[in-house]
């Protein structure tokens, strides 16, 4: 497209509404304005120029901020619905099967949570639409802050300190007036505006004073920060950049750490501490008593082991690494990986303690001790007698076929069907025993009676690596940087310069805070006796300080 | 007299101060004829003065908590809420010295002293921290995220100012109505405040035991006359009432119970407040805000979501995901809490762009301000007292 020559010579690119250098106004409905748009600096941007392509019309759509301020509005709305029931993440019930799910809203929340369910809110930040949002939103702050950041550096570079008359006319703040000594208000001006710490700039009887203009730029960096993250985001999706695993870890077990090769875990202890109104601080004391209990640490200490690095494949060497106790709040730090204490089941059964008893002497044949992760088959007791494991149901669910049935390997409910030979019963007779029940195919003479059980807890431990951190944390900077130079400094700049005649005009402008601007310019205005000037959108306050003066 | 004590003396004197700092700045902005001739006016230096007291006995009441405890003060309702109070009064004596307009002490005083009021209603012990929260990421997380809010919290008390002063009262329209709504919220929160009260100085209990809705028997004392039941609730205490209805699961029936008595007093406060002032509750305000300068209060009101948004970022965003993960495992869980969180700084990003770029000032802005404090509120008391989540803090 043609450039558009102004009239002070300067060549604009096709779409400038203000030219570049002496702001006359190029384009009909700028002539026509009163007070002129100063957004963009009436810069030629590309979504507001050509709109013909099909490309184009993508990047007019993204760059627009209505349609950007439509996404977040949308992306909060969504993100609301989402809080309304627990997501699915937060349910306790097996999260891969959907019918326990529907279930489980539809007990709590009947049919709004059937509903809720079935439009995919249960599952609301996974879902594809919110993932298409959320990538529209990156989209448009990338081409929207394009759109404007290009045109704006270049026309603040370019601008020229003398502007003419017609683009001072049509600031917000504007003033013009009779001057008996313009150059020495010109003078006295850019004593002050420098003291005032503005960048001061003359051409013949023009004066720019200009400061923080970098504030400017604190929109589009904030942007490039918002990118950033959202880049990290999506590198999660690259194996190796993210571990998150869960495991369980009884005391005294030693497992390997799922994801995280190599390394292997040992669970010396764990322990639960609560506050006690004895030992715990005076002022404590009224709150414990209300509430009840209140845990003061989860703790679980462990031992960390790699395998040796000269090893051959397969064999298990440890080289013990280091002892830690991992408490919330602090968790295990090694190679990138964080291990969390996040659960704890307390009090599991580790093994049982039985006895072979005559049933009617009660005569002991000795006792025997069940490890329950790692049941024996054979159990030698004295006088020559002994008890067969013949069957072990570590989490035993009643009987289907004719057979007892374990819901899962975890001895919740442990189960046994025992062989029991003693010398006067040498075939051996059998039996079921469970806790608190005892069947038999037919009268016995000898029972294995419970004498105790050894329990243990177990640590719920988290398992995480995750090399985006460093990206989002970034991100997050470049964020606070850009969002900082943004908000808390204000592109404020003032133009006084003669006009015809005696003439002096000042105009002035800021991107926010006209507050301020209009504070130091009444000083500027004092010290250099400039004309008095007018802000076009405030009139109570003109009136006010009239009123004032009175 | 033990340091726990002084602290709680230390409150109530702040508390005091604010309640009469609010009626000189009220002579303040009365006596004088616009914002350009009150700018240093006698009454509104004495408020301001009795203000900054009040401010710096409240931060001794933080100050002698935090060392009684043993940690900063902002580990439950009570505490978040009475240092969110605090901060907002800190944000407005700062904007006090940025713009001297005693209007915006007139109106940010009144609601510093509801929030203190509806902190109190809360468990007011000193509570040892559980492990969740044992980190010095307490401090920096809660302290930064309430400053942030406290802030963009004074800038619904500019747009209030502004709506109230500029919104025609004299006949029916919708922006009326909605701000007698505004109104009447807050004359919920006294109602609230007023409920509780009676019945804790009253000394009401009530037992029941009730099936909680992962079906596991479970006891609550309730504070108010109980008006819904819990989940298969059983009385065990005669003499208290018998419930009118038992709720489903889900619902917390005492919160429920809370809520309705306290809508019930509000209501019957407000429509009290309308039989005796015979006009809607924001034109009795009128008068006061006329006298404030609309552009000043535009500038305010977005200045301060200016100077806020950073620091609620930080606090709220940045430091919450830094913390979630050496606590949680994970930066960000899509926790209830969390979630609020992104929706106000999405909420505020979008007053931002709506200002920057589509122009919207004066009221547009001003409701969008006010829009915004509502969802800091929800966030606070909603979320934690019934969405719950990780957070749930009461």
């Amino acid at each position: 497209m043609s450039k558009i020559k102004c009239q002070c010579g300067h060549d604009n690119p096709f779409g400038t509404v203000l030219c570049e250098k002496c702001g006359r106004p190029m384009t009909e409905e700028a002539k026509n304005s009163e007070v002129v748009d100063m957004r963009y600096e009436g810069s030629a941007r590309r979504s507001q120029t050509y709109k013909r392509s099909i490309i184009d019309k993508i990047w007019n759509f993204f760059s627009s901020v209505k349609i950007g301020v439509s996404i977040i509005v949308a992306v909060l709305a969504t993100s609301a619905i989402g809080t309304l029931f627990p997501q699915k993440f937060y349910v306790p019930v097996n999260q891969d099967s959907p019918s326990e799910l529907l279930a489980y809203y539809e007990r709590l929340y009947g049919f709004v949570g059937t509903l809720y369910y079935k439009l995919g809110f249960y599952d609301m930040y996974n879902s594809w639409w919110f993932k298409i949002l959320i990538g529209m939103l990156g989209t448009s702050i990338i081409i929207a802050s394009v759109d404007r950041v290009i045109p704006l550096y270049k026309s603040l570079k370019k601008q020229r300190t003398k502007r003419h008359p017609s683009f001072m006319k049509r600031q917000r703040i504007y003033g013009v007036g009779h001057s008996e000594n313009a150059d020495e208000s010109l003078a006295k001006a850019e004593e002050k505006l420098k003291e005032l710490k503005y960048n001061v700039k003359t051409e013949n009887g023009a004066i720019l004073a200009e400061k923080n203009r970098f504030s400017r730029w604190g929109p589009y960096i904030n942007h490039t920060g918002l990118i950033i993250f959202l880049f990290g985001i999506l590198l999660r999706g690259i194996p190796g950049f993210y571990v998150d695993q869960t495991m369980w870890i009884r005391e005294g077990e030693l497992r390997s750490i799922p994801g995280a090769p190599g390394y292997y875990l040992e669970n010396k202890d764990f322990s639960m501490e609560l506050y006690s109104k004895e030992e715990a601080d005076e002022v404590f004391g009224t709150a414990i008593d209300r509430v009840g209990t209140i845990v003061k640490s989860y703790q679980t200490e462990v031992s960390l082991y790699k395998t040796k690095e000269d090893n051959l494949p397969g064999s298990t060497d440890l080289e013990h690494i280091k002892d830690y106790p991992i408490i919330v709040n602090k968790p295990l730090k090694f190679d990138g990986y964080n291990i969390f204490q996040m659960d704890y089941r307390q009090d599991e059964l580790k093994s049982m303690t039985m006895e072979l008893i005559e049933k009617e002497t009660e005569k002991s044949y000795g006792q025997f001790t069940i490890d329950l992760d790692n049941p024996e088959g054979v159990y030698e007791l004295n006088d020559g007698a002994r008890v067969d494991l013949i069957g072990y149901y570590a989490d035993y669910d009643g009987v289907e076929n004719g057979e007892p049935v374990s819901k899962s390997p975890i001895p919740n409910n442990p189960a046994f069907i025992f062989n029991m030979i003693t010398p006067e019963n040498p075939k051996g007779e059998k039996s079921f025993v469970a806790i608190r029940q005892t069947l038999e195919t037919q009268e016995n003479v000898n029972k294995v009676k419970f004498v105790g059980a050894e329990t243990r807890d177990i640590s719920g431990l988290t398992i995480r690596k995750d090399k985006t951190l460093y990206v989002l944390l970034f991100g997050g900077l470049i964020f606070m940087i850009g969002v900082i130079q943004g908000a808390y400094w204000n592109h404020r700049r003032i133009w006084i310069q003669k006009g015809e005649g005696e003439e002096l005009l000042v105009a002035a402008h800021t991107n926010k805070n006209w507050f301020s601007l209009k504070k130091e310019l009444n000083a500027v205005k004092d010290v250099a006796g400039l004309p008095k000037y007018e802000d076009r959108q405030d009139n109570e306050s003109s009136t006010e300080e009239e009123e004032g003066e009175k | 007299m033990g340091l726990a004590s002084l602290s709680a003396n230390l409150l109530l004197v702040s508390f005091i101060a604010y309640l009469v700092a609010t009626l000189f700045f009220g002579g303040a902005v009365k006596g004088a004829k616009s914002e350009a001739s009150y700018r240093n006016h006698r009454w509104g230096n004495v408020g301001i003065t009795i203000t900054i007291i009040g401010f710096i006995t409240h931060l001794g009441y933080f100050i002698t908590r935090w060392i009684a405890s043993g940690h900063a003060p902002v580990s439950n309702m009570f505490e978040f809420t009475t240092a969110f109070g605090m901060m907002l009064v800190g944000s407005f004596i700062l904007l006090f010295f940025l713009y001297r307009t005693p209007s915006l002490g007139l109106f940010a005083l009144p609601i510093a002293i509801i929030i203190i009021g509806y902190a109190s209603m809360f468990p007011r012990e000193i509570t040892p921290l559980i492990p969740a929260l044992q980190s010095y990421w307490l401090t920096i997380h809660v302290i930064t995220a309430a400053l942030g809010e406290s802030i963009l919290a004074i800038s619904a008390v500019a747009g209030l100012i502004y709506l109230v002063k500029n919104i025609d009262m004299t006949k029916p329209s919708r922006q009326r109505f909605w701000i007698e709504a505004v109104m009447f919220t807050v004359v919920l929160v006294l109602g609230f405040v007023l409920s509780s009260t009676t019945f804790k100085l009253t000394g009401y209990e009530a037992h029941f035991t009730y099936i909680d809705k992962n079906q596991a028997p479970a006891k609550i004392e309730y504070n108010y006359p109980p008006l819904f039941g819990m989940h298969e609730y059983e009385a065990q205490t005669p003499e208290a009432m018998t419930p009118w209805a038992e709720m489903p699961a889900i619902v917390n029936a005492k919160t429920l119970t809370t809520f309705v008595w306290s809508i019930a007093t509000g209501t019957v406060l407000y429509l009290l407040l309308r039989l005796i002032f015979r006009k809607p509750i924001a034109a009795i305000f009128q008068p006061f805000a006329k006298k404030a300068n609309s552009q000043l209060m535009d500038e305010i009101g977005y200045r301060s979501v200016l100077i806020g948004f950073p620091v609620f970022t930080l606090g709220a965003l940045i430091f919450a995901m830094i913390w979630a993960h050496e606590a949680w495992s994970r930066f960000w869980g899509w926790d209830p809490k969390e979630v609020w969180a992104l929706i106000t700084w999405l909420f505020y990003a979008a007053f931002l762009h709506l200002r920057l770029s589509k122009g919207w000032e004066g009221k547009k802005s001003a409701w969008l301000a006010v829009i915004g404090f509502v969802i800091i509120m929800f966030n606070l008391i909603a979320v934690n007292l019934i969405i719950a989540g990780l957070h749930s803090y009461a």
